[in-house]
């Protein structure tokens, strides 16, 4: 049994006094991922059977390239900042939780470098 | 990890039933959970009918029948009978609302009666609210002002006043956050819509000169953003208000105060 107060526990250590950048970072990458993802779609579907020299002559046009990057940055931060919530949501034994948080960390950067190495050796092979 | 089943001794069994149609009338069932801290075993849902020709229209009038005249043992908060009080909310039917405002005739086939879910249980329907009203003592519900009090009273235009409606109404009847998933799995750290609508009346308020700190002492990961605008909160509120559009507000004002 608990001698500690309920107020006590409810104030707990206080207020982060953060979370609306998180929450507003959230809804800026939605907007760009709208606009980007539909940029995504337009260029597949242009470049439906194309072959890959044509492909690579495409992504050489920087406005192509630096729209895909954008994309690639703005859909992996929006991914991290999402699966953070989860994690904080559903994980509660506090090892686990910073050892997910760290792994979804790694996991958006490592999927985020790989995307843009990727362009980058398309746009200047 | 969040729980998803219950424990072994929470798990709801079938329990006795108290009585038999007898006699001309409107039969109505109800199952009702009960569970007792005193005799170690498991909840178990009781069965009761009652002849709603001879009971009022509420959920909260068959239970009272049956407290009165078939189980003493029965127990459950009530205090006002017309809404106002907040005591006896329940989940009946599937869903958090006020026995008192709640029609027998608007259930279809046996009535379900549980306690708010997700609560520690006290006994039978009767949750255990100490946290969530520790909760609402953490927002610090009253007027905060540095201003000296004036000698007769703090003013307010009526236009102000009207941007309190649909806030002060709240009885913290506590439905609303026992319906939100986010409040079940982090409640620990989670304010919930009920105490946030709080929240959000008092920073809302023409004459609070503490508006600042208050949305200093919500803005917080698991406070306030633990929402994720799931909207249960809206359905239950027996009153019919919407906390979800409150807490939106609230975040709306975190935006607003550093863009």
């Amino acid at each position: 049994m608990s001698m500690r107060t309920p107020l006590k526990n409810v104030r707990h250590l206080g207020s982060a006094k953060e979370g609306a950048d998180h929450f507003w970072l959230q809804r800026v990458t939605a907007v760009a991922n709208l606009v980007l993802g539909l940029f995504l779609v337009w260029l597949i579907a242009s470049l439906a059977g194309a072959d890959y020299e044509t492909v690579k002559a495409t992504l050489a046009n920087p406005i192509n390239a630096i729209l895909l990057l954008m994309l690639v940055i703005s859909s992996t931060i929006h991914m991290r900042l999402g699966m953070q919530v989860v994690i904080e949501d559903y994980v509660h034994q506090e090892s686990s939780k910073i050892l997910l948080l760290l792994l979804n960390n790694f996991f958006a950067i490592l999927v985020g470098a790989a995307c843009v190495w990727a362009i980058l050796k398309l746009s200047f092979a | 990890m969040v729980q998803l089943t219950l424990p072994k001794n929470s798990k709801v069994t079938r329990g006795k039933t108290w009585n038999k149609p007898s006699g001309k009338g409107n039969w109505k069932e109800f199952r009702i959970y009960r569970w007792t801290p005193d005799d170690g075993k498991n909840p178990h849902l009781d069965t009761y009918w009652i002849n709603t020709d001879e009971c009022g229209p509420m959920v909260l009038d068959a239970l009272i029948k049956i407290k009165n005249e078939i189980d003493q043992t029965l127990t459950f908060r009530r205090s006002c009978r017309e809404g106002i009080c907040g005591s006896c909310s329940m989940n009946i039917d599937g869903t958090n609302t006020l026995a008192c405002l709640k029609a027998i005739s608007d259930v279809s086939g046996a009535v379900k009666i549980y306690p708010l879910p997700h609560m520690d249980v006290v006994r039978d329907l009767v949750p255990d609210l100490t946290h969530f009203y520790a909760q609402h003592r953490s927002i610090e519900p009253w007027l905060k002002t540095d201003t000296p009090t004036p000698p007769t009273e703090w003013k307010q235009s009526r236009d102000d006043r009207e941007v309190l409606d649909g806030l002060y109404e709240c009885i913290l009847c506590a439905c609303c956050s026992t319906s939100c998933p986010s409040y079940w799995w982090n409640s620990d750290r989670y304010l919930g819509p009920a105490i946030l609508l709080q929240a959000y009346r008092w920073v809302n308020d023409s004459r609070d000169e503490a508006t600042g700190e208050r949305l200093d002492n919500l803005e917080d990961p698991f406070r306030l953003y633990r929402c994720h605008t799931i909207l249960n909160c809206t359905r239950a509120c027996p009153k019919g208000l919407n906390p979800a559009k409150a807490i939106a507000e609230l975040k709306k004002l975190m935006v607003e105060r550093r863009v």
